[in-house]
């Protein structure tokens, strides 16, 4: 027994000594191993073009510009962006030895080549593919589906070919996880088979970042639903909703799962005042010259969705992305962006790189990180209004979601990284933590990037829930950030700066480290007391407790900023 | 496959767009903007047509899961669909009730009956949102749940009265009624069985050490180097913290506390979450809550209906009649409308497996109180339905929709449901489709 407790100890000892030497500051500068390749340059042209856009419409509308945001907090935007948590205390000791000019760039790519990346943005793609619905039983898998998606995120396969396969493949919703795209619409009321109507307004809204799903039961009366071409404008009707609808009517779900029909159903509808149904042939809702004469009706209408010329496809996607990396999309709704007229600065660039290079979401991705929209700070020095938020002049606050609060809380809590090479307990406190964080906090749903206020039992969580309580209270076993950093930091100062760093990823300025200091320096005269038990309030681990608790409930951990 | 008499229902949204508030807008907008402001306030004051209320709050017990019609509150006894389940008559002569709903037969003077509901919905989760927020789910809107509406219309009665949450959802998890385009704020508030300590209310400090968390909260807001000085005009940062921490230090907290209830009344209620829930709920009530949602979930009996309906009926019968009585005996009954349903009824066949399965197109919801007259009973099914897919409603009498609850809840509570309200894009929607069932009224 007192050889297992020794090995025991000894393994503690060890793994917390190989810890502190990741976490405490090391001033020494390390040689970049980072490859700044050519690439970069051609990431960095475009993103040039797209700042001078931005320029120029801030200069019109006669709003001044914000300064940068500092490189820490861009790295956290860009982790809450791309994998739903916050940088940890050991990824920031790594971010810092990268030169200062490299330093965005290299974030990026590690956040890109990271599971943590291929899951949560397969999870933020799959909302707007197949909402958050549990769907038919048996005949509808989503996590088969998110993790499919997860696989093409990995491989980085083009956004142009994943989105055919979601269009237009077949087969078992086990074996062939795009089909799910389908089945997810399976109902009674369909008769057990795949909706047209739901799979028409979901294709365009996901697909097209265009919202006809009015058109399915009267034509656009208001005019505010634009579609033709540019050189023919005209309003919605309802024929060009239930005309896409007859695209998805020629496949059917059977024992062997979704499979083409040889014969093509007919589609047939009663438009409005009229008395009879009439069969409503297959065409699409624009650009019809683009759609093929050949193949299936599913793969001309994926062909025609992702010709290079049809630029809605990229614009929706060139929204979606925006959104997830700064918490707001270029275009709100994000799923309503106008075929015709002025469109946000920066849209169409990005949507012509997207296009010219490949459909390729990474390239997406960085482009859209050097810009300096993405790189402005949240405040300025000026007075600013929501309108420098909403055109990106100044970084727009928004309120974290669900998973980012608690992924950034399980992320505070400790001071390495927790990702997929974390120790399997690690992992298990992790996913039971947010379950039952994100049951009682209130998941998003799938308009997840709509402006939300919060609400009060969202702050009760965060005071008195227990995810935060318990992570944020030290432990004898040095296994969580409150009692690592009263164990390693070596003054008082330095656990506020740690602190600060793990929970708001940034240094605290000198008026926060004075006052915070200031109840460091109380442990000191109380040091002589007698206390009643170790967490009696006046000791250094409890000081460290509130301090933490304190940064858990600030508004600025709960915000994107 | 859709057709045009998707026209009539409200997900769809034409007459959202083009109602007549909308229209005269346009009308202005086309040339006769002289016009615009007296055609809307004529628009408005006639479509405010809605009468002196009648109620206070709301109370929804939800069936979760889909209880059957045919075994709770629409029986028929002795035809083929009953397939053996039986009936007991009520206090009201004539009406029958499924076996097991004693307590609540002994009170159907007091409770009315839909019978007729139908939706397009037989799936749970649209279903369970077409029914709480009275419109089929719309993938471009979220709508609030009918507990959020009202807390909403009824803000500046209620502003400094009430520190606890106004709606409040019991044993729900991702069902419970969210503000939608209202905002979140307007969402439920969720706790589990009463007989716990509510959830997060508790510090886990004591006071001096959470003291010195909020001075050091507070000082940290006031001096946080991202916000203006505008934006530091709440203490803690934000508005939802400090009603958060007037909630944790409210008297009005021992609202969810039932433990110094009386056990005799307890017992009424029955040793069950859900009795327990039903419980709160008056409380609250009692307390200015303004909504309560009470689920009983595992009613959805695909395999074996009788006995999992059963058994579902034994927790339901004491709680619901437990609450219209003591609601009565604590003359709340007449300013708190009671709902009890489900997201959809079940079919009126069996499967091969003893069991039914989802059925939207005539099934019940009972509602008390609050200006509903007892012992009425609206619509019919038949008991030798004809089950024509093509034709449902020739199985019914007196079809009713499922946003003619939210309609005539709404204007119990002397809300102008037609009223339309805007969605943070700007988009016009009106509170609900639906019309008052005048057959349940007072």
């Amino acid at each position: 027994m007192f050889a297992k407790n020794v090995l025991f100890a000894a393994v503690v000892l060890l793994g917390t000594a190989y810890l502190a030497t990741k976490v405490i500051p090391n001033p020494e500068k390390v040689a970049n191993d980072f490859d700044n390749s050519t690439d970069v340059e051609s990431l960095r042209a475009v993103a040039v073009r797209i700042d001078n856009a931005f320029d120029s419409n801030w200069r019109e509308r006669g709003i001044q510009s914000a300064h940068f945001a500092e490189p820490l907090q861009v790295a956290r935007r860009l982790s809450l962006g791309l994998t739903g948590t916050i940088p940890s205390l050991e990824e920031i000791r790594k971010f810092e030895k990268i030169s200062t000019d490299d330093q965005i760039d290299w974030w990026v790519n590690y956040l890109l080549s990271d599971d943590r990346f291929h899951d949560y943005a397969a999870e933020r793609l799959a909302r707007a593919f197949v909402g958050t619905e549990n769907g038919p039983f048996i005949l509808y898998r989503r996590r088969r589906f998110v993790s499919w998606l997860s696989d093409q995120l990995k491989e980085n396969r083009p956004y142009d070919q994943l989105a055919r396969h979601i269009i237009s493949d077949s087969g078992l919703w086990t074996d062939t996880p795009s089909v799910n795209y389908y089945t997810v619409t399976v109902s009674d009321d369909t008769k057990g088979q795949p909706d047209p109507i739901r799979l028409a307004a979901r294709t365009t809204r996901a697909f097209l970042g265009l919202r006809i799903d009015c058109l399915q039961c009267h034509d656009d009366a208001l005019g505010t639903m634009e579609l033709g071409t540019p050189d023919a404008i005209r309003t919605g009707t309802q024929a060009d909703f239930h005309q896409l609808a007859a695209g998805f009517t020629s496949v059917r779900q059977t024992a062997a799962g979704l499979q083409e029909t040889r014969e093509e159903n007919d589609y047939k509808f009663t438009f409005l005042d009229e008395v009879s149904e009439e069969k409503v042939p297959f065409k699409v809702p624009f650009q019809q010259e683009l759609l093929p004469e050949v193949g299936t009706r599913r793969e001309r209408l994926a062909t025609w969705m992702t010709n290079p010329q049809n630029k809605a496809f990229s614009r929706a996607i060139v929204n979606r992305v925006w959104a997830m990396m700064f918490g707001k999309s270029l275009v709100d709704p994000i799923d309503d962006i106008p075929l015709f007229g002025e469109r946000p600065p920066g849209m169409d660039l990005l949507a012509d790189d997207f296009i010219q290079n490949g459909y390729d979401l990474r390239r997406l991705i960085r482009i859209i990180a050097q810009t300096k929209a993405f790189r402005m700070a949240p405040v300025a020095e000026f007075e600013f209004t929501d309108q420098h938020e909403s055109s990106f002049a100044v970084f727009p606050k928004t309120l974290l979601r669900p998973e980012q609060v608690v992924g950034a809380v399980v992320q505070a809590s400790s001071l390495s990284t927790i990702d997929d090479d974390s120790n399997v307990f690690q992992k298990l406190i992790k996913f039971g933590d947010i379950n039952e964080f994100i049951t009682r906090y209130g998941d998003s749903g799938e308009d997840e990037f709509r402006t939300r206020g919060g609400t009060i039992q969202q702050k009760n969580i965060m005071m008195n829930g227990k995810v935060v309580g318990e992570r944020t209270t030290a432990n004898d076993l040095l296994l969580n950030a409150a009692s690592q950093i009263n164990a390693f930091a070596q003054d008082d100062q330095l656990a506020i700066e740690m602190i600060f760093l793990t929970i708001l990823t940034r240094r605290p300025t000198d008026v926060e480290a004075d006052f915070l200091g200031s109840l460091f320096s109380e442990t000191a005269s109380h040091s002589g007391e007698q206390m009643d038990d170790e967490h009696s309030g006046f000791d250094r681990k409890s000081i460290v407790e509130d301090v933490m608790w304190t940064l858990f409930n600030k508004e600025e951990f709960q915000k994107n900023h | 496959m859709c057709n045009n008499s998707i026209l009539n229902d409200p997900s769809c949204g034409t007459a959202d767009h083009q109602n007549r508030r909308t229209l005269l807008k346009m009308a202005g907008l086309g040339g006769l903007s002289w016009l615009t402001p007296i055609s809307q306030a004529l628009a408005i004051d006639a479509e405010r047509n809605q009468r002196k209320p009648t109620a206070k709050s709301v109370i929804i017990l939800w069936l979760n899961g889909a209880a059957s019609q045919l075994e709770t509150f629409d029986p028929h006894p002795g035809t083929d669909i009953a397939a053996e389940s039986k009936a007991r008559p009520t206090a009201v002569k004539g009406l029958q009730l499924g076996e097991g709903l004693e307590q609540t037969a002994d009170l159907m003077n007091d409770i009315s009956l839909v019978r007729s509901l139908t939706s397009k919905e037989g799936d749970h989760e649209r279903a369970v949102y077409n029914i709480k927020t009275g419109f089929r789910p719309d993938p471009t809107l979220v709508h609030p749940s009918i507990g959020s509406v009202v807390c909403h219309q009824l803000e500046n009665v209620d502003k400094g009265k009430i520190d606890i949450p106004r709606h409040v959802s019991i044993l729900a998890d991702r069902g419970a009624g969210r503000g939608g385009y209202l905002g979140d704020q307007y969402d439920a508030f969720k706790m589990y069985d009463p007989k716990n300590p509510l959830p997060d209310l508790q510090k886990r400090v004591k006071q001096d050490r959470f003291d010195r968390r909020l001075n050091a909260l507070e000082f940290l807001e006031q001096n946080d180097p991202f916000k203006q000085p505008k934006e530091k005009k709440f203490k803690f940062g934000d508005p939802n913290t400090q009603a958060a921490l007037r909630m944790m230090s409210s008297d009005q907290l021992k609202a969810f506390d039932i433990s110094e209830v009386p056990v005799g009344i307890q017992r009424e209620f029955g040793d069950t979450p859900f009795g327990r829930g039903c419980l709160t709920a008056l409380r609250l009530i009692q307390s200015g809550v303004r909504c309560v949602e009470v689920t009983l979930s595992g009613w959805d009996s695909h395999v074996n209906n009788h006995a999992l309906q059963a058994g579902r009926i034994e927790i339901l019968d004491p709680a619901f009649a437990a609450l219209v009585r003591n609601l009565k005996m604590q003359d709340l009954f007449e300013d708190t409308i009671v709902l009890c349903g489900s997201e959809f009824g079940r079919t009126p066949e069996m499967n091969p497996a003893g069991g039914r399965d989802h059925w939207p197109h005539g099934f019940s919801m009972a509602l008390a109180g609050g200006g509903i007259a007892g012992g009425r009973v609206v619509g019919e099914t038949s008991p030798t339905p004809k089950l024509d897919p093509k034709n449902r409603e020739q199985d019914l009498k007196n079809v009713r929709k499922v946003e003619d609850i939210h309609a005539t809840v709404l204007n119990a509570l002397g809300i102008d449901f037609q009223q339309e309200l805007d969605t943070p894009v700007g988009r016009p929607m009106i509170i609900s489709k639906g019309q008052v069932i005048k057959e349940l009224l007072v």
